[in-house]
């Protein structure tokens, strides 16, 4: 067996030595250089576009204007399964280039030059004539009657206003001896910093074009790509090799279909889009930022009466992932802490700010701030400590979620508090950190986190897998679900060996996706890769190893079920003997003269099961408060992740979490000009992506209840780690301070602003 | 105007190059463009992400901030050469791999080339100085805690000290 | 590929003079890590540079005859750090470039291009100011020296006329001689970031350690250039070591100092941050100096 072994990674080698290809290493010389150019104001029309200086550069070869865009195919981006029903399809919004303008950094023109100081110059040459309207850049003020409209079919614009209503609210608060606890929570914008920025490049051969792009989902974005050109999908063949990190951001279709439409336009000349860093901050996507308004009913004992969530989701200028995104988060609230009366309200709207789509946790992040902020600030009220007062409220073992069905078959959240608070010596620092005073203080704080792994039933989830023999009994396996740097390619090949039965060094499976050959899949995103994926797998290797043994029945005389596959070799169960070798039986297969088979296997699974995947962070700091700073001393995040298919991937994957998380809880945020819409520190210099040096070691522990929905009993883990993470510093500084910062990030703004409304400075 | 170039001789791994150099570009232009080593990286072009790092006689330098030309006479070392003769991978990177440090591996070049340089001082450093010495890459993938363990095992290992790099 | 106009490389000082002469319209560039960046962004593009990056002349730490340190305008952060000169006898300079961005820009960036952007967020600045530093620029008619003060003549303005280079920073005997100094950067994570406020202090306690007989203090993004604190340190000068005066000293920077709001930091930020950075910056130079602060 080779699931649950901390097996290599199959690309560790090639990126050590770096001799792995991304896309901008494979990309010819003889590329076109092509630049975006983006607007200077949020919100507005072109009126018009003077390219006359930019064609006398030399070098340049063309600049089109968003006036050049003739025919007008609206299409959707977010990397979400096309749905055949209208009524479920995302918004399509966007065109390849636009004459209106939404945000400061739309995209109203592009420049194609021979190489890359030409198209800059270009760029700077170009001049705009706008006719400029009034902007939004906040939510609540967006809302209001008479904001500007950002987009006219969605009046006071909201995208979406989901409501959840159980029990009766409004009843059950009249309840006598309750204790409201009321509070306002704050999640800035963040961006997804994965360190490849995105980049692309397009060429047609025949009247086909393929693009190759560091993408999440290939599959999804040549279905985008067909539809924002209006041409046949068979006719787009998207590539996707090794991409440095997604995060999300690639979890959209981000410029293939403006490069795509560059290279039509120049009569399929290879053109390369290479997306600067200052760019990916503004013009791709960011996280949500959400503000929450929560109200608890409690009652004497700890228990809730009745509880009520509004969240409202900053979309920014464009549709992208839209609702979906603060609907996870809204459908979490009443299931993390069930309660019988509870009020849920959810906005999207739109904003005259840089579009937010998927990110690492998918609303789970901002939710959770809100949630276990509020859940600190309810047990401190009721004067209840903080472990004992979240287990007493917290999902219990066999709580079954109406809608997706999910179940939570273990006593998960007890398991890993337990794992969580041993790592951490929690008990004792609790102790020792209550009721300080002086200039510098330490707390611990705790946090849970609700997640689920896949889509379903909210969307489709399907997942094809190829399997090919080679005449020396190894194996290629293909899939459309992508690796994207999380370790996915390495647990399908673990996944493979076992169900095949052949040692790990035979199994090879085919990193780069190409649409013309990768059986379908909708990519990488949510957190079911291995969830997903493990079934197709199962299903394909079965399904080939039926075809192997067949083939030895023939070849043997001996019976399909008196055969097996063991380490390579076709074995008779009966006696153990070895009879051949798969290598030997592929070779005679492929190249008999009486009998010639190619041995492969294919299928598809649909998967409509989804699984609940929960865990905890606890954080230590050290608050210095006059100088506004918090240093993070310690930090332990626990997962029930179902069974681990290779735990050190797992635990590699939880610490690049916990870093996200801790720049989301203490020192990101992409700040925009009020008077301007600009974002004013898209670089990262003065975006604070936090460094090796704002780092404690890391530490993550797991809990192993297999999951019972799952092909393999594995389940969510590649976003989880960074959904508890915020909370529990914050809920640590309070605990150190007694101040609780509920504007995320928990930096030295805002902790000065904070300890000076209480007195501390 | 006409383009400007220069000739630039300079060793790069260990072997004597020279090449007629546009005197606009960058480091990482010459070496990604004239010498196809690929392992340097773009990640911000302005000396903020660490990605496109490579060792200048000895010190640790973001190529994509320094010129071209500058290189004249210079010993370049990227990750491409850090193999042995018979392609044999060095000790750092070997930790790289069994460590886990290495996940999208887009900055990993860039954070091996910066241990290589650690490493070279055949001293041993304080955690908090090997972040401080590591801290001019950015990563989002690892959390830098398995690339910790790599740098600080190697560091320990080449100083004989087996049992503690065990207890990292 | 850098949007250069063209690229002159100077063989050495005087030809870089030449050069600049020749070419009034080009920029000079030493490691480039603002200049090259600038011209990414555009703010330099299409420009001429003259490249002085070669001139290893400009670049060591040495004593002159009197005794003053000399370090050559290209002498990169790193150097200053580890030069057994530096470490000896003004330790916080090369504590203070050590917090520039990364190790990568601290073998890149010089001191000189951290004076001569005329920024006044830069690392070594606010200590170059507290420590009396002189700038030698050397030009079409020779060489002259002028305090680092009166180099700095507003927000990226620096006294250089055309054709002039800077070529060292020295630190006079005096100023440094008997001096114990501390600088605090604070930013808003530990690596890789611009001061949000910087602050330089040294002191000169009396032989019995008691008194503080000269208190110097500068700061960095404390208004357009880096600057002295000089009310504080008339608070300070000459007064007894104590828990009292040390906290009076930090006060007083208030009526000194004059940071701006920008969306990096609120002006009251800045003004809290600085009172608090002066007075540990304080606490620790007298502890460096041996002395004790009586509470």
């Amino acid at each position: 067996m080779y699931a649950g072994k901390k097996v290599t990674r199959v690309d560790a080698y090639d990126k050590a030595i770096g001799r792995t290809r991304y896309t901008d290493d494979l990309c010819d010389k003889s590329a076109y250089i092509a630049r975006v150019l983006h607007s200077t104001i949020a919100h507005g029309r072109v009126v018009s576009i003077d390219t006359s200086e930019a064609e006398k550069i030399p070098g340049v070869v063309k600049v089109f204007t968003c006036f050049d865009v003739k025919e007008k195919h609206y299409f959707p981006t977010a990397g979400h399964p096309w749905s055949t029903d209208p009524e479920h399809q995302d918004v399509a919004d966007r065109l390849v280039l636009t004459e209106e303008v939404r945000f400061y950094g739309d995209d109203i023109g592009a420049v194609v030059a021979e190489d890359e100081v030409s198209a800059a110059q270009a760029l700077r040459a170009i001049k705009v004539e706008y006719e400029e309207y009034p902007f939004v850049l906040d939510v609540q003020e967006a809302m209001k009657e008479g904001a500007p409209q950002i987009h006219k079919e969605y009046p006071n614009n909201i995208l979406k206003h989901t409501a959840i209503r159980k029990g009766n609210y409004e009843e059950a608060i009249k309840e006598p001896g309750l204790t409201k606890v009321e509070g306002w929570y704050d999640t800035p914008t963040v961006q997804h910093c994965h360190i490849e920025n995105f980049i692309c490049y397009a060429e047609m051969e025949g009247d086909r074009i393929t693009v190759t792009a560091s993408t999440q989902i290939p599959h999804i974005v040549r279905r985008i790509v067909g539809q924002a050109l209006g041409i046949e999908w068979g006719r787009v063949r998207i590539i996707k090799p090794y991409i440095g990190g997604g995060f999300g951001n690639k979890q959209d279709a981000l410029y293939e279909p403006l490069c795509a439409w560059l290279c039509m336009q120049l009569g399929g000349h290879l053109v390369k889009l290479d997306i600067p860093r200052e760019d990916t901050f503004v013009s791709n996507r960011v996280r949500h930022a959400i503000r929450s308004h929560i109200i608890s009913w409690v009652r004497p004992d700890g228990s809730y009466a009745a509880r009520k969530l509004e969240a409202f989701s900053d979309q920014g200028a464009y549709a992208s992932h839209g609702h979906s995104i603060v609907a996870k988060g809204a459908g979490a609230f009443p299931q993390l802490y069930p309660c019988d009366n509870v009020e849920v309200d959810a906005y999207t709207v739109f904003t005259n700010k840089s579009v937010a789509g998927a990110m690492r946790g998918y609303g789970i992040p901002q939710a959770m701030w809100a949630v276990e902020s509020h859940t600190e600030d309810v047990a401190v009220r009721m004067g209840m400590d903080p472990i004992d007062f979240r287990r007493k409220n917290l999902m219990p073992v066999g709580y079954v979620d109406a809608f997706s069905k999910n179940e939570l078959y273990d006593d998960t959240f007890n398991q890993c508090l337990d794992k969580a608070m041993e790592a951490i010596d929690y008990r004792r620092k609790f102790k020792e950190y209550q009721n300080q005073t002086g200039d510098v203080r330490r707390g611990i704080g705790v946090s849970v986190f609700w997640y689920n792994t896949a889509v379903w039933p909210i969307s489709l989830e399907t997942s094809s897998c190829r399997m090919v023999l080679n005449q020396d009994g190894s194996c290629q396996v293909q899939l459309g679900e992508t690796e994207i740097g999380q370790g996915a390619d390495t647990a399908y090949t673990q996944m493979t060996a076992d169900v095949l039965g052949v040692p790990l060094k035979d199994v090879h499976v085919v990193s780069c996706q190409d649409t013309d050959v990768t059986p379908f899949g909708t990519g990488a995103y949510a957190s079911r890769q291995t969830y997903t994926a493990g079934f197709s797998i199962r299903r394909t290797a079965l399904l080939l190893k039926e075809r192997i043994l067949k083939y030895a029945h023939e070849l043997t005389r001996m019976p399909e079920y008196n055969l097996d596959i063991v380490e390579g070799n076709i074995v008779r169960t009966t006696d153990g003997r070895i009879l051949m070798s798969l290598g030997e039986l592929s070779t005679e297969a492929l190249y008999s003269l009486t009998n010639s088979q190619h041995l492969s296997a294919e299928s598809t699974s649909q998967i409509k099961s989804n699984a609940y995947s929960f865990g905890c962070t606890i954080a230590e700091v050290e608050v210095d408060i006059p100088m506004c700073k918090v240093k993070l001393l310690d930090i332990v995040n626990a997962h029930d992740a179902g069974t681990l298919i290779n735990p050190a991937l797992a635990e590699a994957q939880v610490h690049g979490g916990m870093s996200m998380g801790i720049g989301f809880g203490m020192s990101e945020r992409l700040i925009f000009d009020e008077k301007t819409g600009r974002a004013l520190n898209n670089n990262l210099l003065d975006y604070k992506l936090s460094t090796f040096m704002d780092h404690p070691r890391l530490k993550a522990v797991f809990v192993e209840n297999a999951e019972p929905t799952s092909a393999f009993g594995t389940k969510a883990l590649g976003e989880p780690p960074a959904c508890s993470v915020a909370p529990a510093i914050r809920n640590a500084v309070y605990q150190a301070t007694g101040v609780g910062v509920n504007e995320a990030p928990v930096n030295p703004h805002n902790l000065f602003r904070r300890f000076t409304e209480e007195g501390l400075l | 105007m006409s383009k400007q170039y220069k000739l630039v001789s300079c060793t790069i791994n260990g072997k004597h190059v020279e090449k007629m150099i546009d005197v606009r570009a960058s480091l990482t232009d010459m070496l990604r463009d004239d010498y196809r080593l690929t392992s340097v990286k773009k990640g911000c072009e302005v000396g903020e992400c660490g990605a496109c790092n490579v060792i200048i006689d000895g010190e640790c330098f973001n190529s994509c901030i320094y010129l071209a030309v500058w290189a004249e006479g210079k010993e370049i070392l990227t990750l491409e050469g850090l193999a042995g003769p018979n392609g044999e991978i060095s000790d750092i990177q070997q930790a790289f791999i069994d460590e886990a440090a290495v996940q999208c591996g887009f900055c990993s070049p860039g954070f091996i080339m910066s241990a290589v340089e650690i490493l070279e001082a055949k001293r041993e450093f304080s955690d908090d100085e090997i972040r401080k010495l590591m801290s001019g890459h950015l990563c989002r993938c690892t959390g830098y805690e398995n690339i910790f363990r790599a740098v600080k095992k190697t560091m320990l290992r080449r100083l004989g000290k087996e049992k503690e790099a065990l207890e990292v | 590929m850098y949007d250069i106009k063209a690229l002159y490389e100077a063989e050495s000082v005087e030809h870089a003079v030449r050069l600049l002469i020749e070419h009034p319209e080009a920029q000079i560039i030493a490691g480039g890590s603002d200049v090259l960046v600038q011209m990414r962004e555009g703010k330099r593009a299409g420009k001429e540079l003259v490249s002085i990056y070669g001139l290893d002349e400009m670049r060591g730490v040495s004593f002159e005859a009197d005794g003053a340190i000399r370090i050559g305008s290209l002498t990169s952060f790193s150097h200053i750090t580890r030069d057994p000169i530096i470490k000896e006898h003004i330790n916080v300079l090369g504590e203070a470039v050590d917090m520039v961005g990364g190790p990568q820009i601290r073998n890149i960036g010089t001191i000189g291009g951290n004076t001569c952007n005329g920024v006044t967020s830069a690392d070594s600045a606010s200590t170059l100011h507290a420590w009396d530093a002189v700038v030698e620029i050397t030009g079409p008619n020779g060489v002259r020296r002028i305090p680092i003060h009166d180099f700095y003549i507003r927000a990226g303005v620096v006294d250089l006329k055309p054709g002039e280079v800077q070529t060292a920073i020295i630190i006079p005997k005096i100023a440094y001689e008997g001096y114990h100094g501390h600088y605090i950067k604070y930013a808003m994570r530990n690596a890789m970031d611009i001061a949000t406020t910087g602050c330089s202090v040294n002191v000169k306690l009396s032989s019995d350690k008691k008194v503080m007989e000269d208190v110097r203090i500068a700061y960095g993004v404390a208004g357009p250039v880096p600057m002295r604190a000089p009310q504080a340190e008339a608070e300070a000068k000459g007064k007894t070591v104590s828990g009292g005066n040390v906290k009076a000293f930090a006060e007083t920077v208030l009526k000194d100092i004059n940071p701006r709001d920008s969306w990096r930091a609120s002006k009251e930020f800045r003004q809290h941050i600085a009172v608090v950075l002066a007075e540990r910056a304080l606490r620790e130079s007298i502890r460096l100096a041996g002395g004790e602060i009586d509470e």
